[in-house]
């Protein structure tokens, strides 16, 4: 078995922990605000990005699959959260329903649906966040690796399927606030989301499940069972023939996956502020496939990477010049397939590599 | 009087029998020298007490004069007034400009009115409704044939037994079949609301049978409990339900058939990248969308220049909406599909990157909001198929849809191109081997899917908004189309396309669209499950390729 944390790993998660300790320090008012506070959020939200890339990476990267219904069980993940956070809201609701949130209020409706019970308690929520994406998706691996869909086939049905949750959550009968999702939040375990300190909790929570989720996905893939998994990447039918249950390994990292976007999307949720059905559109979980692709399929870190610098740029060209974002994205996702097979990480360690020719070691290959 | 005697005799009340024979003579029998007296009744109309305007309004109806409707009609509207200064009567017109009047006899201009020059003629309820029963058995004897048609159905919406004489007369004179027909239903539901015979209430209750849609199936549902007719009233009833019903899942039909051309449309230039290259294009609705834009520009242009070839737009944007389409494609495939061949992963992550870069584009140069494709005028309105209305649009379509999938079947089994195409496909290395240029025929290839895509545009243009979004409302469809049909085949596109317009049609009714629609993509989710290779599965070596 490979060393868990490798040199890339280390060098990451030695990077995640200065920012993590440099950035509230140097937003709070001791340091003379020397950076915004938003920026904290915004940063959390990328964190939360980052656990959504290496998600998918766990399962395209080493596994081959490639979801384009991603953003699903991220989104899935943010419903369960703000879920809790609605019913934490209580009586402070525009109309002052104890129980009901507002958009139920609004809806005449006499009572809280059977689904929303439970979700008063944070542990409930919790289980739920990670319970509900993980069902969904080992149901649905279930049908589909068990029949053998795979490769585009796989990935158009997944898109399918985030299209069908999305037209479902848009509708106002199935009790998750519509079209406006969910909002309006007040606290979390009784703090104040609106806090410093609140946010800067959640911003050290998502990067601390980030660091957990990338040594969970390392640990998986340098595990004798990530070798299995990189065997059915590269060739699905020689696993099978050799005896290897490849519908089980696949559907395993599947659901893994799915739970570890789940959580990122409920660490989302508190530092948005919102949650509603657009995170369900396939072109959201597109993008993911984007910062996937760019950082490096298959180098968990490099999706990390990916996806912070595409969110960054987002932020940066959205602001300055909208009109060219989607030109840039959609360039990105050209020049990246042409031309950085093995994205951004890749090409700098390759390009380190030439530097150095005297170094030699397993370098993981990633083949289409 | 032959018409009188003509009439079947019933005991009707005396004053009406009074009145339709006062009436016929005048409403039958064009004769000379009744325009005076027309003239001089209207010159009457201001004056004396209600009950003289009355016999007035009376004498006017049964004059039959063409101008009659409509002075009557003033006179119900309150628009007909006397002018003080010489006690001429006209009609009053309001405009933004202010008020203007027009002769009621002769319809001269007489320019604008001060709001106190003119006096309106005051009518009162009892009046009111005469003045109605008399416009209507004037406008059944008018010499327009849809003024009479409009006529027998208002006529038929009241149900009105005073009318029964009017159509009686009316029905005698009518040598039109579809109007004899409205006016034989009006008399029925009018002679259901009396006292007839119930021999004569029978005939009607049949009339109204025969006719067997929803307003039928309201002027019978009062009766069914009536003791003498009652059991053929039930018995009427339930068969127009069950017509009716016919007629709504022929419509449902129609509608699904609708929606499956526009979605063949969508899929089939698909069904020729995916299913015959293996190549995934997530471009493949921006080219749609090019096509409706092409079409907005070809407008654009014909209206500036030569707004007598707007009828034509179509026929002009369809070619150039393949060359524009098409010259994409082919430029995507010559610059970045060509790479990737054999990574269908990368290639679709590749080609969605195109469709942004496509949607921003037309987004820059158009503008983001929805742009205004005109129908030329053998495309607008609508065509009744018995209780069923089928748009000529969306039937224009239709026949387009069919049209194009039977060139494309043409061309892939008896052209030359269309042989290579296929050798190509089924074993890449030997066409080469023969002296085929594969990398020529690959991106012609796509080209024609993409062409095809921008010939859906153009069809798409009329029924939908045209907006940089088109093409993303319709990529999901137009995947689950081609993996439910069977990628590789176009007959499966075909039945996948059709299957599911269908279908979605008959769930919408149940479900509402929405639910409609994630229930059908619920079902292609499973159906993927059992039959993973589609409805038309390629057999045997194909499938390896």
């Amino acid at each position: 078995m490979a060393r868990l944390v490798d040199r890339r790993m280390g060098v990451f998660l030695a990077a995640l922990f200065v920012l993590t300790v440099a950035l509230p320090v140097a937003s709070s008012a001791a340091a003379g605000e020397l950076v915004p506070a938003y920026l904290v959020s915004l940063v959390g939200k990328y964190l939360c990005y980052a656990l959504l890339a290496v998600a998918l990476d766990l399962g395209w990267g080493f596994c081959g699959i490639l979801s384009l219904g991603h953003g699903a069980f991220f989104a899935l993940g943010g419903y369960a959260m703000g879920m809790y956070l609605m019913r934490q809201i209580g009586p402070r609701g525009v109309y002052g329903d104890p129980v009901l949130p507002d958009f139920m209020v609004f809806l005449n409706w006499q009572e809280l649906p059977w689904f929303w019970l439970g979700f008063d308690r944070f542990w409930f929520a919790a289980l739920m966040v990670m319970a509900v994406p993980g069902l969904l998706a080992f149901v649905f691996g279930w049908f589909a690796f068990r029949s053998r869909v795979s490769g585009v086939y796989l990935s158009i049905i997944t898109q399918a399927m985030t299209y069908a949750l999305m037209l479902a959550f848009f509708r106002n009968e199935m009790g998750f606030g519509g079209n406006n999702g969910l909002t309006d939040f007040k606290d979390i375990l009784g703090l104040d989301l609106t806090a410093a300190s609140t946010r800067t909790g959640l911003f050290v929570a998502s990067a601390v499940a980030l660091a957990a989720g990338l040594l969970v996905a390392r640990w998986i893939t340098a595990s004798r069972l990530g070798r299995v998994l990189v065997a059915i990447r590269d060739a699905e039918e020689r696993a099978r023939f050799l005896g290897y249950r490849v519908e089980h390994y696949k559907l395993f990292v599947f659901t893994v996956s799915a739970v570890m976007a789940g959580v990122a999307g409920a660490l989302y949720v508190p530092q948005v502020g919102i949650i509603n059905p657009g995170e369900f559109s396939p072109a959201n979980s597109i993008e993911i496939v984007i910062w996937v692709a760019l950082g490096g399929r298959g180098t968990l870190v490099g999706a990390a990477l990916g996806a912070m610098l595409v969110a960054l740029a987002k932020t940066l060209l959205t602001g300055w010049l909208p009109e060219l974002w989607l030109f840039a994205l959609g360039g990105l996702f050209v020049l990246v397939t042409l031309w950085l097979p093995r994205g951004v990480l890749g090409a700098l360690e390759d390009g380190l590599a030439q530097l150095r020719p005297a170094r030699t070691g397993a370098r993981e290959e990633v083949r289409a | 009087m032959k018409i009188v005697l003509a009439l079947p005799l019933r005991p009707f009340p005396a004053a009406l029998l009074t009145a339709l024979v006062l009436m016929l003579p005048a409403l039958m029998l064009p004769s000379a020298g009744r325009a005076a007296g027309f003239e001089e009744l209207v010159a009457r109309l201001p004056e004396g007490s209600y009950s003289d305007r009355a016999e007035v309004i009376e004498a006017i109806a049964r004059t039959g004069d063409p101008r009659a409707a409509e002075v009557l009609g003033a006179l119900l509207e309150g628009s007909l007034h006397v002018r003080k200064a010489d006690g001429r009567v006209v009609i009053i017109e309001k405009t933004d400009a202010g008020t203007v009047a027009f002769d009621a006899l002769t319809g001269e201009a007489l320019g604008a009115v001060a709001g106190r020059s003119t006096e309106k003629i005051k009518v009162n309820n009892r009046l009111r409704g005469m003045l109605r029963s008399a416009i209507g058995a004037l406008s059944l004897m008018s010499p327009d044939r849809e003024t009479r048609l409009m006529a027998a159905q208002s006529v038929f919406a009241s149900g009105d037994p005073a009318n029964i004489e009017a159509l009686d007369a009316a029905l005698s004179a009518e040598s039109d079949r579809e109007v004899a027909t409205a006016l034989a239903e009006a008399r029925a539901v009018a002679i259901l609301n009396t006292d007839a015979p119930v021999e004569e209430k029978r005939a009607a209750v049949a009339i109204l049978r025969a006719r067997g849609d929803a307003a039928a199936q309201a002027a019978l549902a009062p009766h069914a409990s009536d003791p003498a007719i009652g059991n053929e009233v039930t018995a009427a009833l339930a068969e127009i339900e069950r017509v009716r019903q016919m007629w709504g899942v022929a419509q449902n039909v129609w509608y699904g058939l609708s929606l499956g051309s526009v979605l063949m449309l969508a899929a089939i230039g698909l069904a020729i990248t995916f299913g015959v290259m293996g190549v995934i294009n997530m471009a493949h609705g921006e080219l749609v969308m090019l096509g409706a834009y092409t079409t907005f520009a070809v407008q654009e242009a014909i209206r500036g220049a030569a707004p007598w070839l707007f009828d034509w737009s179509l026929l002009i944007a369809a070619p150039l909406a393949v060359l524009v389409a098409g010259g994409v494609g082919i430029a995507i495939e010559r610059g970045i599909v060509r790479h990737l061949y054999g990574r269908p992963l990368e290639t679709l992550l590749a080609t969605w990157g195109v469709s942004l870069i496509l949607q921003q584009a037309v987004r820059t140069i158009f503008g983001p909001n929805n742009r205004e494709v005109g129908n030329p005028s053998w495309m607008s309105g609508s065509l009744e198929i018995g209780q069923m209305t089928v748009t000529w649009s969306r039937l224009w379509i239709l026949i387009f849809a069919l049209c194009v999938f039977a060139a494309l079947l043409l061309v892939l089994r008896r052209s030359f191109f269309g042989l290579q195409m296929r050798a190509v496909t089924q074993n890449r290395p030997m066409a080469a081997e023969m002296g085929i240029d594969t990398g020529r025929i690959d991106a012609l290839t796509f080209g024609l899917g993409a062409g095809i895509a921008g010939l859906a545009g153009v069809a798409l243009s009329q029924i939908d908004n045209v907006s940089p979004n088109l093409g993303q409302s319709y990529i999901v469809d137009s995947f689950m189309v081609v993996v439910f049909g069977g990628a590789g085949n176009l007959w499966g596109a075909f039945a996948g396309a059709f299957g599911l317009g269908i279908v979605n049609k008959f769930l919408e009714p149940w479900t509402g669209a929405v639910l409609g629609k994630i229930l059908v993509l619920v079902f292609i989710i499973l159906f993927i499950q059992k039959r993973p290779r589609g409805l038309f599965a390629l057999r045997g070596r194909a499938v390896e390729a």
